[in-house]
């Protein structure tokens, strides 16, 4: 992260002397905060191109940005003027006011914006989104078509079914992957595959978790079904190695973000054949579910409150830049973008499909994170068979409901 | 020296101490009796890119008031301390009225996050500091008895386990026992068995953590134990010789008795490592298995969304009190020893 710094840093010393940037920023610092990716190095890559002529930019991309959002945002003034939030982030942001509204810059600088790309919270946009992200199916359609079975699965018991009989024609052990690592991971299984049964993670209007019921009981026995298809290795899944796995041609149906879609089918890495073989699908549904079995994920922009309105108009336009429709153009398949002029692709039909069978979104509550916690920590017993489904949801809602308590959401 | 003297000597250190050491534990301490302010909640509407949603969100202003009133929040005593996720007093009093053998009390006990992390942290240390101690001695003989020339390159490469950043470490190991690494595949093929994987068992991913806890530890209790062998008297050993000592007898009751010193403070130094045993659970991906109470610090202020710096500060400070109630035997020798030398 270190590094890459520097190396905008030497970048726009070349461009500063080089090139006068044409981004209609008068003067300012731009700094950016945010997760590492290729779409995100895409953007803050054009944002950076506005540099010189009085205006700063410099971008911190690192896996690590949710450790250190809250501290860096909390100063006055704040060490980033921008980061680049997601569902989950944004209200952790929200919950301390770090991030400001963005209804006057969306209407000076937010012409070519479309509607739905606006985050609104209570009516003011705190966020502009610009690229979607969900988990969905990836499918071998090779071994499919070797083991006998003629559809791409829409459900996960056709999934189930697929794996059996991939395995029973000898072809793979272990046909089946999720990202299940034990933590955050298989906290995002659980949360997905719940929303499949279209119930609600928590009493309406409450703070009061409500997965310790005969929908939380299916959903873990269906994830316990699925892993039994899984490499036994299965807690130590996460997106890395699941994409890993896939590429060695290991796996034939597997639940991976659609981010790592571009990367599975650019060839690059995988064994022969793999990459050819790889259809990308909508999330499964599963039971009598009417939604597909994922939450919809998206990435934008939030502006920092402790920072000068001279800054924040800068950085807006400067990220604005950063996700123009030229960006999108260059960088078609780094992403699903949500921009006007991106192309659908064989990489971001999961992701679209998946949306447009109406998943729904993952949850922007306050207390959503410390839930997603508890599920991360406490279901992994289960799915090794040490303890009962029951008592796996009871530890689940203990844990959250202590951990909740601390955080002031439960009395 | 004077006392006056000896204060000025001490005092750069003492203010260091007070200031890196002592008032972070105290900070440490006053967090983990408070927990934060009740969250007033407010009932909005949410639009994005896949429609509107009524959901709840936390009003700020009144949260910030709150916070300037009182900005360490709401005091909690010590209920963080004996709340589920910590010593669950209630839980383990309900585990034992209601179960019906010691067994199931103890896997109900061992179902909460703390003990589960204690009884690894506990097993890790009692498990790996006498092997350390071993290995390290075995290893010190063993090179002290090499010749001259070979000396040198043998310390390097018995050196390299302490010199690898343990997370590296615990990384490299973990690709190399993985299904399709070295170790790994040789071990399946020598168990003949596909399906053996030291990730996946709970037994087996112990064994795994304590075999790298030893290898990673040993070159350090060797390195002390070689330095030590050094001193040991020659004309005593030879006294022994002539006395018609074994090998084995000048080792047992010559430089055995010399090393003692030594002996204790890898001891002291070994426990206080291995109680706060971390980076090979984060290396080795091992959390759904085994958890330590470091993990539990960790994993309260950094591998989620949210942090929480009371229960964090709670676990801390127990284990602070785990540590101290370990070294207090081997203190408590230590300090007879040296009083009897004094007299």
């Amino acid at each position: 992260m270190f590094l890459k710094t520097i190396t905008f840093a030497g970048a726009f010393a070349l461009l500063g002397s080089s090139a006068i940037a044409d981004c209609g920023i008068s003067g300012g610092n731009v700094s950016i905060l945010s997760n590492d990716f290729p779409a995100i190095q895409a953007v803050t890559a054009e944002a950076a191109k506005c540099a010189g002529n009085g205006v700063k930019v410099e971008a911190n991309l690192t896996k690590d940005h949710k450790d250190i959002m809250v501290a860096a945002l909390t100063a006055n003034p704040s060490q980033y003027s921008s980061v680049i939030v997601s569902n989950s982030t944004l209200v952790t942001l929200m919950n301390d006011g770090l991030v400001r509204s963005l209804d006057d810059l969306v209407a000076e600088h937010g012409a070519g914006l479309n509607k739905s790309q606006l985050i609104t919270v209570n009516g003011k946009v705190m966020a502009v989104a610009f690229m979607a992200n969900a988990q969905h199916l990836f499918t071998r359609t090779d071994m499919l078509d070797k083991a006998g079975v003629s559809n791409i699965p829409g459900t996960y018991e056709e999934v189930i079914a697929a794996a059996e009989a991939i395995r029973s024609a000898g072809l793979m052990e272990y046909p089946v992957a999720l990202n299940t690592k034990a933590g955050w991971n298989l906290g995002e299984e659980f949360v997905n595959m719940y929303m499949g049964t279209g119930a609600d993670l928590f009493k309406a209007g409450t703070a009061e978790v409500s997965v310790n019921n005969d929908h939380g009981v299916a959903t873990l026995n269906m994830l316990k079904s699925l892993v039994g298809y899984s490499n036994p290795d299965f807690l130590t899944y996460d997106s890395n190695a699941t994409q890993a796995e896939w590429e060695a041609g290991n796996l034939a149906l597997a639940t991976m973000w659609g981010s790592r879609g571009s990367a599975v089918l650019d060839g690059e890495g995988s064994v022969d054949g793999v990459s050819s073989n790889t259809t990308l699908s909508a999330a499964p549904k599963w039971g009598n579910g009417a939604r597909p079995a994922s939450t919809l994920w998206w990435d934008g922009i939030g502006i920092s409150t402790n920072v000068s309105d001279e800054d924040a108009e800068a950085t807006f336009i400067a990220l604005m830049n950063g996700i123009s429709s030229d960006m999108v153009k260059a960088n078609n398949d780094a992403a699903v973008w949500l921009v006007e002029g991106y192309k659908p692709s064989p990489a971001s039909a999961g992701v679209s499909e998946t949306a447009a069978n109406g998943a729904a979104p993952y949850p922007m509550l306050p207390f959503m994170g410390t839930l997603h916690g508890a599920l991360g920590g406490e279901i992994s017993d289960f799915l090794q068979g040490a303890e009962s489904a029951e008592q796996a949801l009871a530890d689940v809602e203990a844990a959250y409901t202590t951990a909740a308590k601390e955080k002031g959401f439960l009395k | 020296m004077k006392n006056r003297n000896f204060f000025w000597f001490i005092l750069p250190s003492l203010i260091t101490m007070l200031l890196f050491i002592a008032l972070p534990i105290v900070s440490v301490v006053v967090q983990s009796l408070h927990i934060e302010h009740e969250a007033v909640l407010n009932e909005v509407e949410n639009c994005g890119p896949f429609g509107c949603k009524k959901e709840l969100i936390i009003n700020v202003d009144e949260t910030k008031r709150l916070k300037l009133e009182k900005p360490l929040g709401e005091f909690n005593g010590f209920k963080t301390y004996t709340n589920r996720n910590h010593l669950a007093f209630e839980e383990i009093k309900l585990a034992w009225s209601q179960s019906e053998s010691i067994t199931q009390f103890i896997s109900t006990s061992l179902n909460l996050p703390f003990y589960r992390a204690l009884a690894f942290t506990l097993t890790y240390t009692f498990v790996v500091t006498p092997f350390v101690l071993f290995f390290g001695f075995l290893i010190a003989l063993g090179v002290n008895s090499l010749p001259k020339q070979m000396k040198g390159p043998t310390i390097f490469v018995s050196l390299l386990p302490m010199i690898v950043t343990p997370l590296i470490g615990s990384l490299i190991l973990f690709w190399m026992i993985d299904a399709q690494g070295i170790i790994g595949s040789i071990l399946q093929r020598i168990f003949d068995d596909p399906n053996l994987s030291l990730k996946a068992s709970p037994t087996l991913t112990w064994i795994m953590l304590m075999v790298y806890g030893v290898w990673h530890s040993s070159p350090f209790a060797f390195i002390v134990f070689y330095a030590g062998l050094q001193t040991v008297p020659s004309d005593t050993i030879e006294a022994a010789m002539i006395d018609g000592a074994t090998r084995w007898e000048r080792t047992k009751y010559v430089v055995l008795p010399h090393l003692m010193p030594l002996t204790i403070f890898i001891l002291l130094i070994q426990l206080m490592d291995n109680f706060r045993v971390f980076e090979p659970i984060v290396g080795f991906s091992a959390q759904a298995n085994a958890t330590s109470l470091s993990w539990i610090i960790y994993n309260d202020i950094s591998n989620n969304e949210d942090q929480f710096f009371g229960s964090a500060g709670a676990t801390s400070v127990l284990t602070i009190i785990g540590i101290s109630v370990l070294l207090i035997p081997v203190l408590i020798r230590t300090w007879r020893e040296f009083n009897r030398k004094v007299v």
